[in-house]
């Protein structure tokens, strides 16, 4: 049984999955009915056994998975790619050739999942064997790995050399054609596994991911790391946290599903991807009308956007256009004190830290103090846990208060703004924007304008001397798309 | 020297548990005193595990309570499963024709690329790589404009602040350092680098919350936390996963207090920021999760997985309502994310291509080629007219 070392381990662990669903397909494509139908396929004088044309293996993907061509020339590739089917003319090159180009099926014993990673002593064995039977005449890179490793396992080359020698000897023994297929396997097992260089290394992969698996192998790393056993107390909160979740309260499927229809027809007309949009779509045309037309800044919006502001109340206040206008309808009803304490609640809990202090006793002169000039009507209780926590305030002290009158505007003030003149009048003017004719020659590129950073904005502030400070509502951004 | 005498099945120390134990059999571990070693950890490791275990409790018996637990939540979210997807989906038009073409390419990156995140202002991009490059693009005109060095490699998370007036990124340096943009070309923007956050292992993704002020990290330490930008104190941390946090989202919901997280113990679990209680766990992935994704509504979350199926998790129902995979999908999603009606999900995977799905129908609408090697990363822009795909062939793509 090999010692595997952690790093084996954990990326083997990473490739499982698709090594196994990649042999299973191998299998099925063998299969005596439903499989490749295999021949014997000649190679310059040679007939070797049990082969297929690349075309074959197109076909039998494109009939197996109901896919496109595309799609089945890739697939196909990653089986030669991986070492699960080799060329036979033209070994050196692992593509699939979709002709009567000959491969064959790479036999388990070197398939990835067996026979990973690749010993650097059978990679010598190998190198020598060549060595030997072509005199010294190895590929460059392969020369500068023989040497490498010549130098690296220094101290068994002896046993390399003898078992080199061996297999020659042994192999000499089998039938030409036997012998072709045994050459022709290793030779691709050792493409795949030591690619020359400039070629894709599909063993690449990320870093290290671990889990409690691999880490159970390492003592040390157990008594290191806290969360690497799954200890009394890792059951216990599991246990707890099982018993929180069976008294929680679920709605049925079909409720929850419907929800997903109803979201996705309501916004398919706002989905560019799925149904363009006025009047063009920048990437694709070259043209930033869309962008301009929807700035942060515009007088006139457009009416899908205008639209969209009745799909719900964060639609509204997310849009800055929006919040203006909601702004402009409160102030007509004499509860703007509302929207602006809602703001800058948002102020406190997005803010700097440092400034919480000082703004939370800003807010409370403005708007909840007794008599305050900005009196906001939050419920008694609400109010005295919110005034108690003004002894020790924190990012989240007006969050209590903070929903209160959110909810107070999304039940009262925002259903009254959809039905008010102010709202329909703004509808009724918002811009539906032309379709941008498409170019005579399209191939032709439109110039391609650049627009101001954002980070501009802020030197600009910066240089003014205000404070860098800036949140999505406070519009910094709005002077850069403006163009 | 110290003699200590343990049950070897239950592991407590016969001092207080052998009236208890059964088992004639008793093992003995000897601790030398002048250095560490097998048997000492091994001491340890049993000791630790016990620890907490009331009279009569074991570390099977928890096991298995917990187990029993599981199977009757899991018959009780099917209890009120009373309908499929695709079912409710079916009176819903198919999708036609669906054609989207590679429209920028974008070209600078030295080795692969890890992460992108857009900008508010719909055209601009933040981009990671593996030799610890983090550029800035304005992907429309495809001009770089700022470009960071790392101190460290794979650099595999990186933000765009809500401002557009900084950038956060990290990876193997197990950091997020935040980097002010300045447009002084003479200014060296890693003079002004900001660190903020600190973990134990990797960081593996970024995110800041609503302004510029907070950032939320997940890493490899198998944690997550909420960081303060200003003073780069902790604000919260958020434990319960079991190994390697792989990916973040925020939920763009009205209250703006929820996240959830994937990792590689196979769960998403869905996070309160204020408290830093796990509020709801999903564990039916066969693999690591590599992507979460918020449904738009914020109902529902998308994940990515190496197990080559992306799934959809209804926060309501409590459960999962839809798997997208197909026989001839047999590498894993990377990246997973939403258009902007959330009825079609983009998922970039290890084998080089991008899947987009049917949400609803739970079909494959398209199977985009191009890049030449794994598609790491793949996001929508904010506005939804385009979504940036980032792949370790070290280009990133603009597709429309």
């Amino acid at each position: 049984m090999t010692i595997k070392t952690l790093s084996q381990h954990g990326v083997q662990r990473q490739q499982m999955p698709c090594l196994t669903k990649m042999e299973r397909m191998i299998i099925s494509m063998q299969d005596p009915d439903m499989g490749i139908k295999l021949r014997n396929q000649r190679l310059l004088i040679t007939v070797i056994p049990h082969a297929m044309t690349g075309a074959d293996i197109f076909e039998w993907l494109i009939k197996k998975f109901s896919i496109s061509d595309e799609e089945a020339l890739h697939i196909g590739q990653i089986f030669v790619k991986y070492g699960y089917i080799y060329p036979l003319k033209e070994p050196r090159n692992l593509i699939l050739k979709v002709d009567n180009s000959p491969y064959r099926f790479q036999t388990p014993y070197y398939w990835m999942s067996t026979r990973w990673p690749a010993s650097e002593l059978d990679y010598a064995i190998y190198l020598a064997k060549k060595n030997i039977r072509k005199q010294g005449e190895l590929i460059e890179y392969e020369k500068e790995c023989y040497n490498a490793l010549h130098k690296r396992i220094n101290h068994t080359w002896d046993f390399v050399v003898m078992q080199a020698r061996e297999q020659l000897r042994a192999s000499k023994q089998r039938r030409k054609a036997d012998r072709i297929v045994l050459e022709c396997q290793e030779q691709a097992y050792w493409l795949v596994n030591r690619p020359p260089p400039g070629t894709l290394d599909n063993i690449d992969h990320g870093p290290e991911r671990r889990t409690t698996n691999t880490r159970v192998q390492l003592f040390i790393s157990f008594i290191m790391h806290p969360c690497s056993k799954k200890n009394a107390d890792f059951y216990k909160k599991e246990i707890e946290h099982n018993r929180i979740s069976l008294a929680r309260n679920r709605v049925k499927s079909s409720i929850c599903l419907e929800s997903y229809v109803k979201y996705c027809e309501q916004y398919q007309p706002h989905d560019p991807i799925m149904q363009g949009c006025l009047p063009s779509n920048p990437w694709i045309t070259d043209d930033i009308m869309f962008w301009n037309m929807n700035c942060e800044t515009v007088s006139v919006p457009t009416k899908l956007r205008v639209e969209r502001w009745s799909f719900s109340f964060m639609e509204l206040l997310s849009d800055p256009v929006g919040r203006k206008e909601f702004l402009t309808y409160l102030e007509k009803e004499f509860s703007a004190e509302n929207l602006c304490f809602w703001q800058a609640c948002e102020d406190v809990r997005h803010g700097e830290t440092s400034k919480i202090p000082g703004k939370v006793d800003e807010v409370y002169k403005q708007f909840l103090a007794p008599g305050a000039s900005r009196w906001v009507n939050i419920d008694s209780k609400t109010m005295e846990k919110t005034l108690e926590g003004f002894k020790r305030p924190h990012r989240f002290v007006l969050d209590d208060a903070q929903m209160h009158i959110y909810f107070l505007m999304k039940k009262d003030s925002y259903p009254r703004y959809l039905k008010s003149d102010l709202y329909k009048n703004l509808l009724a003017r918002a811009v539906v924007p032309q379709e941008t004719k498409k170019s005579v020659l399209p191939f032709i590129h439109r110039q391609r304008h650049s627009s101001p950073s954002p980070a501009l904005a802020t030197q600009a502030a910066e240089d003014d001397g205000k404070t860098k400070n800036s949140n999505s509502f406070k519009s910094n951004s709005g002077t850069a798309s403006r163009l | 020297m110290l003699m200590v005498e343990m049950c070897h099945v239950t592991f407590a120390s016969t001092s207080e548990h052998h009236q208890l134990c059964r088992l004639e059999y008793r093992s003995r571990l000897i601790i030398k005193s002048t250095f560490i070693d097998i048997s000492v950890i091994r001491l340890c490791f049993v000791k630790m595990a016990c620890q907490g275990l009331a009279k009569g409790e074991t570390i099977h018996t928890l096991k298995a309570e917990s187990e029993t637990l599981k199977g009757k939540l899991e018959e009780e979210r099917a209890k009120l499963h009373d309908v499929e997807l695709h079912q409710v989906a079916e009176k819903i038009e198919a999708l036609g024709q669906f054609v989207m073409k590679t429209r920028r390419t974008l070209k600078g990156h030295g080795n692969k690329v890890l992460c992108m995140d857009w900008c508010r202002d719909k055209r601009r991009i933040v981009s990671s790589s593996q030799d610890g490059k983090v550029i800035v693009w304005d992907a429309y005109t495809t001009n770089k404009e700022h470009a960071v060095t790392m101190p460290c490699t794979w650099v595999m998370a990186c933000a765009y602040a809500p401002s557009g007036c900084a950038v956060a990124c990290g990876g193997l340096d197990n950091k997020c350092s935040v980097y002010p943009l300045s447009l002084d070309k003479n200014e060296n923007l890693a003079a002004k680098k900001k660190s903020v956050a600190m973990h134990t292992n990797y960081l593996s993704s970024c995110s800041f919350t609503n302004s510029d002020m907070q950032i939320l990290t997940s890493s490899g330490d198998g944690t997550c936390a909420l960081w303060d930008v200003e003073s780069g104190q902790l604000l919260q941390s958020f434990h319960g996963h079991s190994a390697d946090v792989l990916s973040l989202n925020l939920a763009p919901s009205e209250t703006g207090n929820t996240f959830v997280s994937g990792g590689c113990d196979k769960k998403a679990n869905v996070w309160d920021m204020r408290s830093g209680q796990n509020v709801q766990s999903f564990e039916t992935h066969e693999s690591d999760i590599n992507s979460v994704k918020y449904y738009p509504s914020g109902d529902a979350f998308a994940t990515g997985s190496d197990d080559a199926t992306c799934r959809l998790y209804d926060l309501r129902a409590d459960r999962e309502v839809a798997i997208y995979s197909k026989e001839s999908i047999i590498f894993g999603a990377s990246s997973v994310d939403f258009s902007l009606s959330g009825r079609l999900l983009f998922a970039g995977y290890n084998d080089y291509t991008i899947n987009v799905w049917d949400v609803l129908k739970g079909t494959r609408v398209a199977i985009l080629f191009g890049h030449e090697n794994r598609v790491s990363t793949v996001r929508v822009s904010p506005d939804g007219t385009a979504f940036c795909s980032g792949s370790w062939d070290n280009t990133l793509r603009i597709w429309a």
